[in-house]
């Protein structure tokens, strides 16, 4: 059998545009191309701006994170200016963070990925007493009855009468690669409907301390929402009811719907529990801060890094032996393009030289992607759910330890399984789970420290820049729903002088480097990859889909010149 | 003649397909069609008219780019109320072409989206999320393999009218912030002969944005819009004469610093550099994520986002509003909050003046904000 090329653009059910071309040959891809297709140039617009201002500028980067990079910015700023935030402000962040993992994660698995895995089609002709059965079998949840879903089968029924299939036109329905009972693909359909109202439920805890959602409101110092339990118009008990009811549900539709939903799917494709794997490194910075945010003991999920699969070992994370290459990404280096460069020393001179659209192949193209190539002592490196889940069960983490044994044990599949695309997807509900249970904790902690006669939410020590040093700079860290982030920022004069930007999605869309190295997506794709028929590429969109692609995050920082500025300081 | 049944209506079904499932031949459908010409008063002549408006009950088709953005739209989308988004889906519109939800990737969707233009042409709605980057030839944003310039312009041509949802697509929002590095424009800027109806924010509200739907088929047509194109239900009064901390303005009581006593009372966010008193926009009404809270409610300053260029003219974030319509520039918001309460008579006429900003500030060398951007004139125009 030939090699047959392959083009997938646009990737849907992802945040951004990305295009994926690969090779296959008698049913299994053999290389893969992975191009981001939009550029933004966000991080110029910041210079010369009040740093106060920065957190709403770089949110909008992305309105599906929507509140990763206002917290790295915040946090950034605030390691700048030596500020730090009362408890309050840290748990209302915490809880702020918390809720968005829940929502995004939940979001992600019903809404994003499941159709890689579930034929809306088949669940047409399941018997809903035979599904309900199952329903009850995997959990108390009230509404996996006979009659719920037979309520759902009938909608959906009608739906598909009208002939007008909407979103579900172009599904790749019955495809070999289907493997559910239609009961379970009937089970699955409810709860997607299901999802869509718990979630616009669940995050309105940021409408209640940030005002809306997507892009909550955030604050230099702390959090805006005031704590009255006096008061109408602020965080007071009846404020505090509504969020504990919010939790109580996000908790319960985790651990009764979206995580006995996983591993139930899981069991019928056990198979991709050895495909996808890829890049063996793993890359972790480190979230929820239970202290200070500079406090690294007090994170619940840990920092580190894992190398070449060995949970044995944790390794230190230096930003030091991070470098950038641009061989594969349309930029040019002042010294010449073919060596990574040391984001001290990094620089960014966009340069096209693709062919003109519409475009038909990029993979003959030496510079294929937006996307520049970070690496870790010159290896390329996984962040995101797997990579946390990783770093902290190496790290001895009682809680990930346990629910890791959990899965691996309903799954009857042995450690070796979690490198992989089922892997990346399994991570991700695992820590969902994790961090569902941690909310009544944060929410506990603020009310007690209410209790005790502590409201305060900012300090208002450096607000006014009149009390700033003439010059500052400050890293801030947020481990996002997707992966590690960084902040970066420079401040002169009361101005922003340089901001910059290190995000999941570039470290896991990266393309390859002068080494040959391909970035984790390519990796996959690659790594024992089916795909049954090219014309119809499900087995593509699932490992992609396992990585939650961010593409709008990928973006590249411009100075005002039109160079790269980025600086790290070591912590 | 027709009679009602029990027989249950499927939302989305056309009336024809709905009377076949009830087993209605065509004669009885044309002749219930006669019957209801005569009801409504205009003639049986009319009967083929009525007939095929039934026929062509079915869910519109939606059409939805995303161009250069960043997804927060289409988030604040699935957040709505009522009709819910799952309602809309299945029930409302019949949504043909959306990157963030459709089962199907690649060829199989640009297929399906062709046949769902080509199969409504000019009657499908077309939504745009996100900007449309000209510089390097477009480059920056391809989409397929195609520029987000040439995919819009198809889309565009056989749209019934364009939906630009939220600040990118209005106006190109914070990629078009100074200096604008990709040359990023909004729809209007592209597509000179269609309507295109703004729907400002970042993002809007979701419930304003399916609730410019409901009009659209409710009505059958476009809602009234203001000078820059924002529908006049949502769009029409400014947040700082609907702000339920508005008596605190006008008593002069002011948060000072963020957590001082009078943010713990709820007081006026003006001095910390709310905008509200410059933002159309229907927060205060409408509110957010079913009417938990809004961004003033929750104690931050508006940002002022429904106003194009926001991201320059609205910056500082915490910066004061400089002056206020019918007081010197120089007079700050608490002296005109203070001179309210003190003398009814004088309030009464300030009252008034003070809701009316006549100029916004303009950050210094932006050169996206047109020459003539005063509030009333913009907006009355």
């Amino acid at each position: 059998m030939a090699k047959t090329k392959v083009v997938v653009d646009p990737i849907t059910r992802i945040e951004g545009h990305l295009r994926i071309e690969a090779q296959s040959e008698n049913g299994k891809i053999s290389k893969a191309w992975a191009t981001s297709t939009q550029f933004r140039g966000i991080e110029t617009i910041m210079q010369g701006r009040d740093p106060r201002d920065a957190w709403a500028f770089v949110q909008r980067i992305c309105g599906v994170c929507t509140t990763v990079h206002a917290v790295a910015s915040c946090r950034a700023v605030e390691d700048a200016l030596d500020i730090k935030i009362p408890a309050n402000a840290n748990t209302i962040r915490n809880l702020v963070t918390g809720m968005q993992f829940i929502q995004d994660h939940v979001i992600h698995f019903y809404h994003l990925h499941a159709l890689d895995w579930v034929d809306v089609v088949s669940a047409l002709s399941a018997d809903p007493a035979a599904a309900a059965k199952i329903g009850q079998s995997i959990s108390p949840w009230p509404n996996n009855g006979e009659s719920e879903l037979r309520a759902v089968q009938t909608r959906l029924k009608k739906f598909v009468g009208t002939g007008q299939l909407g979103i579900f036109a172009g599904g790749y329905w019955g495809h070999p690669a289907y493997k559910l009972p239609p009961e379970v693909n009937l089970l699955a359909v409810s709860h997607y409907l299901e999802a869509l109202d718990w979630q616009r439920n669940v995050i309105r805890l940021h409408t209640v301390f940030g005002g809306k959602n997507p892009h909550p409101n955030f604050l230099v110092g702390g959090m805006a929402s005031a704590i009255n339990v006096d008061s109408t118009a602020t965080i007071n008990a009846e404020r505090i009811a509504d969020l504990a009811g919010m939790i109580k549900h996000a908790r319960e539709f985790v651990e009764q719907v979206y995580w006995p939903d996983l591993v139930a799917i899981a069991g019928f494709y056990k198979d991709w529990g050895a495909i996808g794997g890829g890049v063996p490194n793993f890359l972790a910075c480190g979230e929820f801060p239970e202290a200070d945010v500079r406090d690294l003991d007090k994170l619940y999920f840990p920092r580190g890094i894992i190398l070449d699969k060995d949970l044995t070992k944790v390794h230190e994370y230096d930003q030091k032996k991070v470098e950038e290459y641009i061989h594969s990404s349309w930029y040019e280096y002042a010294g010449g393009g073919e060596t990574g460069l040391h984001p001290y020393k990094g620089e960014t001179t966009p340069k096209y030289t693709g062919p003109k659209a519409p475009w038909t192949y990029l993979q003959d193209e030496t510079k294929y992607s937006w996307m520049k190539s970070p690496r870790y002592e010159g290896k390329a490196m996984q962040v995101g759910p797997l990579a946390r889940m990783l770093v902290a069960y190496g790290s001895g983490h009682k809680d990930v330890r346990e629910l890791v044994g959990e899965a691996l044990g309903k799954l009857n599949v042995g450690p070796g399984a979690l490198f992989s695309t089922l892997g990346r997807t399994a991570a991700r509900g695992i820590e969902t789970v994790l961090i569902a249970r941690k909310m009544e904790t944060w929410l506990g902690e603020l009310n007690g420290r209410i209790s005790n006669g502590d409201t305060a939410t900012f300090t208002k020590r450096r607000w006014e820049p009149s009390s700033w040093p003439k010059k500052a700079e400050g890293y801030g860290y947020t481990d996002a729903p997707r992966g590690a982030l960084g902040h970066w920022v420079q401040i002169e004069n009361e101005k922003i002088s340089r901001y910059q930007c290190v995000v999941p999605s570039t470290w896991n869309c990266s393309p390859r480097d002068a080494k040959g190295q391909e970035g984790p997506y390519e990796a996959s794709l690659a790594d024992n990859h089916p795909l049954v028929d090219p014309e119809r590429p499900l087995e593509i969109l699932r490992t992609i889909h396992s990585f939650d692609p961010c593409m709008a995050c990928g973006v590249h920082v411009l100075d005002a010149q039109g160079r790269e500025v980025v600086e790290v300081k070591v912590q | 003649m027709i009679m009602p049944s029990a027989h249950q209506w499927v939302e989305g079904e056309t009336l024809v397909q709905h009377f076949e499932s009830r087993g209605i031949s065509r004669r009885e459908f044309m002749e219930f069609c006669g019957e209801m010409a005569v009801i409504l008063g205009i003639g049986s002549a009319a009967t083929p008219r009525i007939a095929e408006a039934f026929e062509a009950a079915k869910r519109p088709s939606v059409i939805w780019l995303q161009l250069q953005e960043c997804t927060g739209c289409v988030e604040s989308v699935l957040r709505t109320e009522s009709p819910t988004i799952g309602d809309l889906l299945l029930d409302v519109i019949s949504l043909d072409y959306q990157h963030t939800l459709m089962a199907g990737a690649g060829a199989a969707v640009e297929k399906a989206k062709q046949a769902a233009m080509s199969a409504n042409k000019g009657k499908y709605l077309l939504v745009v999320t996100g900007s449309v980057p000209l510089k390097e030839d477009g480059m920056y944003t391809v989409i397929g393999g195609r520029t987000a310039k040439t995919v819009l312009e198809e889309a565009a041509s056989g749209a019934a009218a364009i939906l630009a949802l939220g600040a990118c697509a209005h106006w190109g929002s914070v990629q078009a912030a100074r200096p604008n590095p990709t040359g990023a424009v909004g729809v209007r800027d592209v597509i000179k002969n269609k309507p295109i109806l703004n729907i400002a924010g970042c993002p809007p509200i979701g419930d304003v944005v399916t609730a410019t739907v409901v009009h659209y088929l409710t009505f059958g047509r476009l809602p009234a819009v203001d000078g820059e194109g924002r529908p006049l239900f949502a769009y029409g009064k400014r947040i700082h004469d609907q702000c339920s901390r508005r008596a605190h303005f006008d008593a002069g009581q002011f948060v000072e610093t963020f957590d001082d006593e009078g943010a713990r009372k709820g007081w006026c966010l003006y001095e910390v550099g709310c905008k509200g008193p410059a933002t159309f926009s229907p927060c205060p009404i409408f509110m957010w994520n079913d009417r938990t809270s809004w961004p003033i409610g929750a104690g931050h300053p508006c940002l002022g986002c429904t106003e194009p260029h926001f991201w320059d003219t609205m910056t500082p974030f915490y910066g004061r509003l400089p002056d206020v319509g019918g007081f010197p520039v120089e007079e700050r918001a608490d002296t005109i909050g203070l001179a309210l309460a003190i003398g009814a008579a004088a309030g009464v006429a300030a009252h008034g003046a003070a809701t009316v900003f006549t100029q916004i500030r303009r950050r210094r060398s932006t050169n996206q904000v047109p020459e003539s951007t005063s509030e009333e004139e913009s907006h009355n125009g």
